[in-house]
């Protein structure tokens, strides 16, 4: 690392001489340290996808959840430090609420997503304060259809198609980038995910791992919420199913 | 953007001098707290009239017209004062409508609320007449009162429940329940029946509503043809909209009163 | 407003401006007696409008403590929120000593209480009756803004100028000659108050339809529920 001894990556409100915020690059790592989440839009709704590192097997099942409810049509998966995250949500949930306020109508997403991200960006620019080590997927169905939104620490915001952060993500976006999302519907996109979740986890590193899918689509009444169980079975089933499929490819090859 | 608006006042908890949700596109001047003259509720605008409510058998039925009137002006005849708070709970209020639509988009918040962070125990009708009962007493002590009469209908512990609370937090639970007009012509009515009858069935309860709503159309120069009706039972609620008293009614004996010429 | 203000006559006022009252007047009788190793608090179970029934089957008296009970009555929505501020002042109370609070320190928490609201007041008469640290059977007076009298029997509510003459009679033996105040038993007191609410709601439309009575002594509670007139 460059930047460690320079003396230009103490503060957040200081650039070093080559026009870097070191602190922001900082919590970006922390995001890249991060079990995978990936999300994927197709033309009914967004699938979110969550690889939970279990770090001990003393925690209950279920625990630290990593996918949220920001509005009853806003879903967030996150990546990096969870009560960064936690956070972040607590204020999505007051931006959702506050436009329903002032509007009387569901947040799009687009606008959330903006939102959130101008409050992100906020905490970049002092040096009396530290960037979130998190980015977010904003996953909603509103009135323009599905909408994806990703946000990171140094306050970015874009829409994507099918987007993947934390530490297997290049490996899950060249996945992502096999399928043809406009083609399938969500309820397919849930299997695929899952199947990628699967194949990106580093089962070597990382031995325990949970994985959580939620959705957010026309066959859920436009609501974001975990998939149902027996889709969630399914898609474990199929994930599995490839992986070992996968891995006897790789046999035969040997 | 105004710089100074980010170190809000709104501001989250873990670091008060910081930026605030909100502070980045809010207009200038809203939220200036600092000369700021408040004037207080002191009598209802548009207003809507009775509301009857009664428990039978195994649910709980509630009925309520929809006249929005302006002092004795019948301004709008199709308001809506009756809505499903969550599948165990019907709120409809009489009295000042922009109070009761006020309350309304603060209840359907708090449930989005509770379904967004996973709280499962969805609010029942118990809950809902205690959180009014405190709401409207607070209001009351700020002397800015919500102006209305609540009924809240639904289920509490798996049994009807049937509540009534007013705009100084005057709360109670009964088998039938009115407000306005209606606590003087439709409790005696469904009191009656029940000294009459004992239990109600859902056919019985839904006629007398009928009835009293009837019986209000006739009597109360503030109440209209046009009603709803909320029935919740354990399988959940459903509410009647567009129902239409005037064709059971009628007006042929007005031509034989007289003295008020 | 103005109109009045400036001399208007009260039917050229604007029909709509019906003007706010922060109370109520919702009646209810309470009577406690106490004995001297109990204590008998009863009140009626009608909750009034105006001319209005609202409830039949409302009971005023509140169980603040296995030896402690309130019986208020007034304005419903100030009685509704003083329980619920009195028995949140009390779980604390258990929570910070591992105790419940004796009934004297609820007669007095209860005096201050109704005095911090001296200037905008719970609008509620209440009556306060226990088993006292002695084992003696102890009853609290109040009036709304939170003086505290402790005696030997009380009426409070709706019907207190039916009622109270009855007990001073009955039970104080005042001003009467060679009277003997009597000893106060369950019976006589159990009769003294079915005697008492029949009286009241015979001639007081905000007393009636039932009464419900409770006894604490050292060995616990008991409830009773007596049928009243219900017109």
């Amino acid at each position: 690392m460059s930047s460690i001894g320079t003396g230009y990556d103490l503060s957040a409100s200081q650039f070093s001489p080559d026009g870097r915020v070191f602190q922001v690059e900082y919590a970006q790592k922390a995001v890249e340290n991060s079990g995978t989440a990936i999300s994927l839009r197709c033309k009914d709704g967004v699938v979110l996808a969550i690889e939970k590192i279990v770090s001990s097997k003393l925690y209950e099942r279920g625990a630290n959840k990593r996918i949220f409810n920001v509005d009853t049509h806003v879903g967030m998966a996150c990546a990096g430090l969870l009560a960064d995250a936690r956070a972040i949500v607590n204020v999505g949930r007051i931006e959702a609420a506050n436009y329903r306020e002032e509007y009387g109508r569901p947040i799009p997403c687009k606008t959330l997503g903006e939102r959130v991200s101008n409050y992100l960006h906020a905490y970049t620019l002092y040096s009396a304060v530290r960037p979130f080590g998190c980015s977010v997927m904003i996953g909603a169905h509103d009135e323009d259809g599905p909408q994806l939104y990703l946000l990171d620490p140094s306050g970015l915001c874009y829409g994507y198609s099918g987007c993947a952060i934390g530490k297997a993500k290049q490996n899950a976006k060249t996945e992502i980038e096999k399928l043809k999302l406009n083609d399938l519907t969500c309820r397919e996109l849930v299997k695929e995910a899952a199947k990628i979740i699967y194949l990106v986890h580093d089962e070597v590193k990382d031995r325990l791992f949970e994985m959580e899918l939620s959705w957010v689509c026309e066959e859920s009444g436009g609501r974001h919420q975990l998939v149902p169980d027996a889709l969630y079975k399914e898609a474990e089933r199929y994930a599995k199913a490839a992986l070992e499929e996968d891995s006897s490819d790789e046999d035969e090859e040997m | 953007m105004d710089v100074g608006r980010m170190f809000g006042e709104v501001a989250p908890p873990l670091w008060s001098g910081g930026p605030a949700p909100g502070g980045f596109y809010s207009f200038p001047g809203t939220n200036n707290k600092q000369h700021e003259t408040k004037t207080h509720t002191m009598y209802p605008s548009t207003s809507g009239t009775s509301v009857v409510g009664l428990v039978y058998d195994g649910g709980v039925m509630l009925g309520a017209d929809t006249l929005g009137s302006y002092g004795s002006l019948a301004r709008f005849r199709n308001v809506e004062r009756t809505f499903k708070v969550t599948d165990k709970a019907v709120l409809t209020c009489s009295g000042d409508i922009a109070d009761y639509q006020f309350i309304r988009e603060v209840i359907e918040q708090k449930v989005r609320d509770d379904e967004i962070s996973g709280f499962t125990p969805v609010l029942n009708a118990g809950a809902l007449h205690c959180w009014l009962t405190r709401v409207l007493y607070n209001r009351r002590s700020r002397f800015d009162p919500l102006w209305l009469e609540c009924v809240v209908a639904g289920f509490k512990d798996d049994k009807p429940f049937l509540g009534y609370v007013d705009k100084i937090g005057t709360a109670f639970e009964a088998q039938e329940v009115a407000s306005g007009f209606g606590m003087h012509m439709a409790i005696p009515m469904i009191r009656e029946a029940r000294e009459k009858k004992g239990n109600l069935t859902r056919d019985d309860a839904r006629k007398l509503l009928v009835d009293c709503l009837k019986v209000l159309y006739y009597r109360d120069c503030r109440a209209h043809f046009k009603y709803q009706v909320a029935d919740v039972t354990a399988e959940g609620v459903k509410i009647e909209n567009d129902l239409n008293l005037k064709p059971d009614t009628s007006w042929s004996i007005a031509n034989f009163v007289r003295g008020y010429e | 407003m103005s109109l009045a203000v400036m001399g208007g006559a009260d039917y050229m006022r604007d029909p709509r401006k019906h003007h706010f009252h922060p109370y109520a007047d919702n009646g209810g009788t309470s009577v406690a007696i106490a004995g001297d190793d109990f204590v008998m608090i009863a009140s009626d179970t009608r909750l009034t409008r105006g001319f209005n029934i609202l409830s039949r089957d409302q009971g005023k008296v509140l169980g603040l403590t296995p030896k402690t009970m309130m019986a208020s009555s007034g304005c419903w929505a100030d009685v509704l929120t003083l329980k619920k501020v009195l028995n949140a002042r009390l779980t604390m109370y258990s929570h910070e000593h591992h105790d419940v609070m004796s009934t004297t320190a609820v007669a007095q928490l209860l005096s201050t209480m109704l005095y911090w609201r001296r200037f905008f007041p719970y609008y509620v008469s209440n009556i306060l009756a226990g088993i006292d640290e002695e084992g003696k059977g102890v009853v609290y007076h109040y009036d709304p803004v939170g003086h505290m009298e402790k005696l030997a029997f009380s009426a409070t509510g709706a019907s207190v100028a039916q009622i109270q003459p009855l007990l001073d009679n009955q039970i104080g033996a005042l001003n009467m000659k060679d009277a003997t105040p009597p000893t106060i038993t369950k019976e006589l007191a159990r009769q003294l108050i079915h005697d008492a609410f029949v009286s009241a709601a015979e001639r007081d439309i905000n007393t009636g339809d039932g009464i419900l009575i409770h006894t604490i002594t050292k060995d616990g509670r008991t409830d009773e529920k007596v049928k009243l007139r219900r017109d």
